[in-house]
């Protein structure tokens, strides 16, 4: 098996089989309950981590075929002495969740679409989002978030 | 093995958990409908969710306060998403005027001699724990004061206290809560008669946003859920029951699925019943087979080689399009049973100007949490067991349990955790059951995990159901008499179903001479239960639909048709938040009209809609910014939500759930449906059960009227009339009266 990083620590996973999902190794295996499930077919976007950037449904990512790859999950974010990115802090801000089973998938969402696009427009945002389900419905304050995140990043830009 | 400790027992077994010492409560304090003397003084608390404390003092049962000034307040019932973790525990700060950063909250144990009904449903925890709280923050308020007079040697009534201070303002002296927290846990509680509560206008705290206490452990993935909980020599565990609902498992490849890797037992269990009802605190299980692993994926890879002989033959055989058929061939006429009736409504209704009767239709409905039903259970050889529960019946669980396993409740230690949604699933306790019978099978703590399928499968559904309504108007278009023909779902053909048909409601009956409520049965075996605002998220569809028809029938404006059928003002019980106000409802009806611009001229294919309910002792009015397009497209552009559900306690938490109904009642209503055929449920996973997503959002507006009223929760009360204010402005723009739910039935799409 090639060599998986998980939020920048090298991590073995050679007694794992290599059919087990990512999600799976991750909760099971790892003990790195944040990535969620939710229905395992990659429709609601519960379990999305980051891989080489990009965001990507871990209940469909065998860890048998995932080559040389750095991922992030939500744990990942905050730095080593616990500072929060701009994004987790206005999720707080903007008090987002309610019951929070979704949120890490949409904040996992939110980061790949910011990390690439730095200042998003609505269309943007709904297209970089609609693959994450909150069934408590807390989309207003979720895309309220991310403009605010990147608002904030923007102008530590233009200082 | 035990453990007894929940923070412990949610730390991953993996990376990054920190070390957390056991907690010694010495809580003397009890709660049985008074208030309780007795306090205690914890040495050494030591909790993962705070630094270190030396001293600690418990100043009553909801509240304890360290040396450093840090503020423990137990937050009583469940969190499904609600809020209340948060919103409770702001009731009794504000009353201790404590400063909210110096605040943590922890889960309280499940204990009703102290905590009384902790449960999480029906809105009630706000109205229930209204006073409660208020009183136990300003009883620990009280004797603060006292310890910090003594310490001062001034009389309490020269003290003040604000942000978890106490001044002296003679002499410009100061104490924190803590510097006299220990003192004051020394002291005899004063009756609850002889401390003051604050007024509204003296308020800090309540009515402001606060973000929600464990909003920093979900943005950053903390193990908080139900699911995340892990326990030493944890097994894994998947349980599968019959497609058909009803189906027993008779024999399966048990032999070979124990050789797949990691797999420690497969065996079959009989359950109690063919079809589990809705029963929180009841033994109703399914049969199915029960595979036990290393790991959940495990567990899962095993179920794809899983081979079962399932008997049948007392399955459920039921039909969505076959109930269908049946009540349309009996919407006609008149109910088979007459549940309610005043005055003479055939008579009245021969009698009327206008008349109008349309039949209403909705589907069943799945609750579809995000967190799929996953229990911890820890059966113990000693006969006792430990059970970390995401429920909303926390104390139900515990009977239920007894029952099931044969144990005194007091062999049993059950866990509160945040769960991953309600929305009324977790009320009942199907999935603890399954936890507990496999934990004790195989003599070892298990996690079980429900699958997405499983979940959809064999939920407690929002039932489908049929409204035949009719009215009649007087010549100046005043509403005279309304007849009501629920066509319930019952598996027994005596009684509705969980949550079905109708209940008895005060509008429009209480204020028409003559109206009526017949009912007929059909037999349906598919489990039913309450979700989200039950019945009346039905109902409101069809009540406030059809009141628009009528409105519309007699040429008359639909806000002064709807103020007009209120009638005089009037608390219909006086006194009693859960009946309607209607001074209250025409306050909500005038204000959301005022907001959007009621009445202003609207774009080509765009309309306004209005609609009104009154659940779960909230009064609250919405109007919806809809546009249609030829091809049946819908568009929600705004949404205005105006409630009256007396004072806020959490601003924040009360708007999000509004507009968490707002969306939830879309996605309901343009493209849910859970159908049947031959007893198993076609819809197995969000591919075929659409919620709402992101890019469909529409605009959301929410005020709350000021109100003095004993406040109620708004988990439920705004979802009843988003339905109905869209349909009635999609009638406007097109003709198209909509009688059914989901409107992707009828051609319609978002």
């Amino acid at each position: 098996m090639s060599k998986i990083t998980i939020n920048n620590k090298d991590v073995d996973l050679s007694g794992v089989d290599p059919n087990t999902p990512l999600l799976w190794a991750l909760r099971d295996t790892l003990g790195l309950v944040g990535t969620k499930f939710g229905c395992g077919i990659a429709q609601c976007g519960a379990c999305t981590v980051l891989m080489n950037g990009q965001a990507i449904r871990s209940c469909q990512a065998r860890i048998g075929q995932i080559k040389d790859a750095n991922i992030t999950t939500i744990e990942g974010l905050a730095d080593d002495e616990g500072k929060l990115t701009p994004l987790q802090q206005a999720w707080i801000d903007h008090d987002v969740p309610q019951c929070g089973y979704c949120q890490a998938g949409q904040i996992m969402s939110a980061t790949a679409l910011l990390n690439k696009n730095a200042n998003p427009s609505k269309d943007d945002i709904d297209a970089a989002m609609s693959g994450n389900i909150c069934r408590c419905g807390t989309y207003t304050r979720i895309v309220a978030a991310i403009e605010s995140a990147a608002a904030q990043s923007n102008g530590g830009d233009a200082s | 093995m035990v453990f007894n400790d929940p923070l412990q027992a949610i730390n991953p077994a993996g990376m990054g958990s920190a070390e957390v010492s056991r907690r010694e409560f010495i809580r003397l304090a009890g709660l049985g409908g008074s208030l309780v003397v007795a306090l205690s003084v914890i040495p050494g608390r030591v909790s993962a969710l705070a630094p270190k404390n030396d001293r600690s003092a418990a100043l009553n049962t909801y509240v304890e306060i360290a040396s450093d000034g840090q503020i423990t307040i137990l937050a009583p019932n469940p969190e499904v998403g609600q809020g209340v973790k948060t919103s409770l525990p702001m009731i009794v700060a504000e009353e201790l005027d404590a400063n909210w950063n110096d605040v943590v909250i922890e889960n309280a144990p499940i204990d009703a001699e102290r905590f009384g009904r902790q449960f999480a449903g029906g809105s009630t925890a706000i109205p229930m724990r209204w006073d409660e709280l208020r009183t136990m923050g300003a009883i620990a308020r009280h004797v603060l004061l006292q310890a910090a007079g003594q310490q001062l040697n001034v009389p309490i009534e020269q003290l003040s206290t604000q942000y978890s201070i106490i001044t002296h303002a003679p002499s410009g002296r100061s104490v924190s809560y803590g510097d006299v927290a220990q003192q004051a846990a020394k002291l005899a509680l004063p009756k609850p008669e002889n401390v003051p509560l604050k007024t509204p206008d003296q308020y800090r705290l309540l009515g402001k946003r606060i973000t929600g206490f464990d909003n920093h452990a979900i943005v950053t993935g903390q193990p908080l859920f139900g699911i995340d909980t892990v326990v030493p020599d944890m097994l894994y565990a998947t349980y599968v029951k019959c497609p058909q609902i009803g189906g027993k498992a008779v024999s399966a490849n048990l032999e070979e699925l124990k050789k797949r890797p990691g797999v420690r037992h497969a065996f079959i269990m009989d359950g109690t019943v063919d079809i589990a009802y809705f029963n929180p605190g009841g033994v109703d299980m399914y049969s199915g087979v029960a595979i036990v692993a290393d790991s959940t994926w495990q567990a899962l890879d095993a179920r794809q080689y899983l081979k079962v002989e399932w008997d049948t033959s007392k399955a459920s055989t039921d039909s969505w399009s076959a109930l269908v058929e049946q009540a349309n061939a009996i919407a006609d006429a008149a109910g088979a049973v007459e549940v309610e009736h005043k005055g003479n409504v055939v008579k009245a209704l021969n009698s009327s100007s206008t008349r109008r009767r349309s039949q209403y239709t909705y589907g069943y409905i799945s609750h579809a949490q995000m967190e799929p039903q996953n229990c911890v259970a820890a059966w113990n050889s000693n006969g006792t067991i430990e059970v970390w529960a995401p429920t909303q019946t926390p104390q139900s669980a515990v009977a239920s349990l007894a029952q099931v396993l044969g144990i005194e409740e007091n062999k049993i230690t059950l866990h509160q955790i945040r769960a991953g949604g309600g929305f009324g699933r977790r009320l009942d306790n199907d999935y603890v059951r399954e936890a507990a019978l496999i934990s004790r099978e195989v003599n070892a703590p298990v996690k079980l995990q429900w699958t997405r399928e499983d979940d959809m499968s064999y939920d407690c559904f929002r039932p489908g159901g049929f409204y035949a309504l009719e009215a009649g108007l007087d010549s100046k278009g005043k509403l005279l008499a309304w007849d009501n023909h629920s066509i319930a779902v019952s598996a027994d053909g005596k009684k509705p179903n969980s949550s079905a048909g109708h209940w008895k409601t005060d509008f429009p009956g209480q204020m028409l001479k003559h109206f009526r409520h017949t009912q007929t049965l059909l037999i349906s075996k598919t489990p039913t239960g309450p979700l989200r605002a039950p019945v009346s998220n039905t109902y409101a569809f069809a009540e406030q639909s059809f009141l628009h028809e009528l409105s519309d029938a007699v040429g008359r404006d639909h806000v002064e048709f709807l103020v007009d059928a209120l009638g005089e003002p009037k608390w219909i019980d006086k006194g009693n938040i859960r009946s309607l106000n209607t001074t209250r409802a025409i306050e909500v009806i005038r204000a959301v009209a005022k907001r959007a611009g009621w009445g202003k001229k609207m774009p080509q294919d765009r309309a306004l809609g209005l609609a009104f309910y009154f659940s779960h002792a909230g009064h609250i009015a919405e109007i919806a910014d809809v546009s249609v397009d030829t091809s049946k497209k819908v568009t929600v552009h705004k949404m205005w939500v105006v409630a009256d559900i007396g004072p806020i306690v959490n601003l924040s938490g009360a708007e999000n759930q509004c507009e968490g109904s707002v969306i939830d009642g879309i996605g309901v209503m343009m493209s849910q449906s859970i159908t049947m055929t031959n007893g198993r449920i076609d819809q197995q996973n969000f591919h075929q059960y659409p919620l709402l997503r992101v890019n469909k959002r529409p605009e959301i507006d929410v005020h709350f009227v000021k109100s003095d009223y004993t406040p109620t929760g708004i988990g439920e009360p705004a979802l009843p009339p988003v339905a109905p204010a869209i349909c009635n402005a999609i009638y406007t723009i097109n003709g198209e009266r909509i009688r059914e739910m989901p409107l992707s039935n009828l051609g319609y799409s978002i």
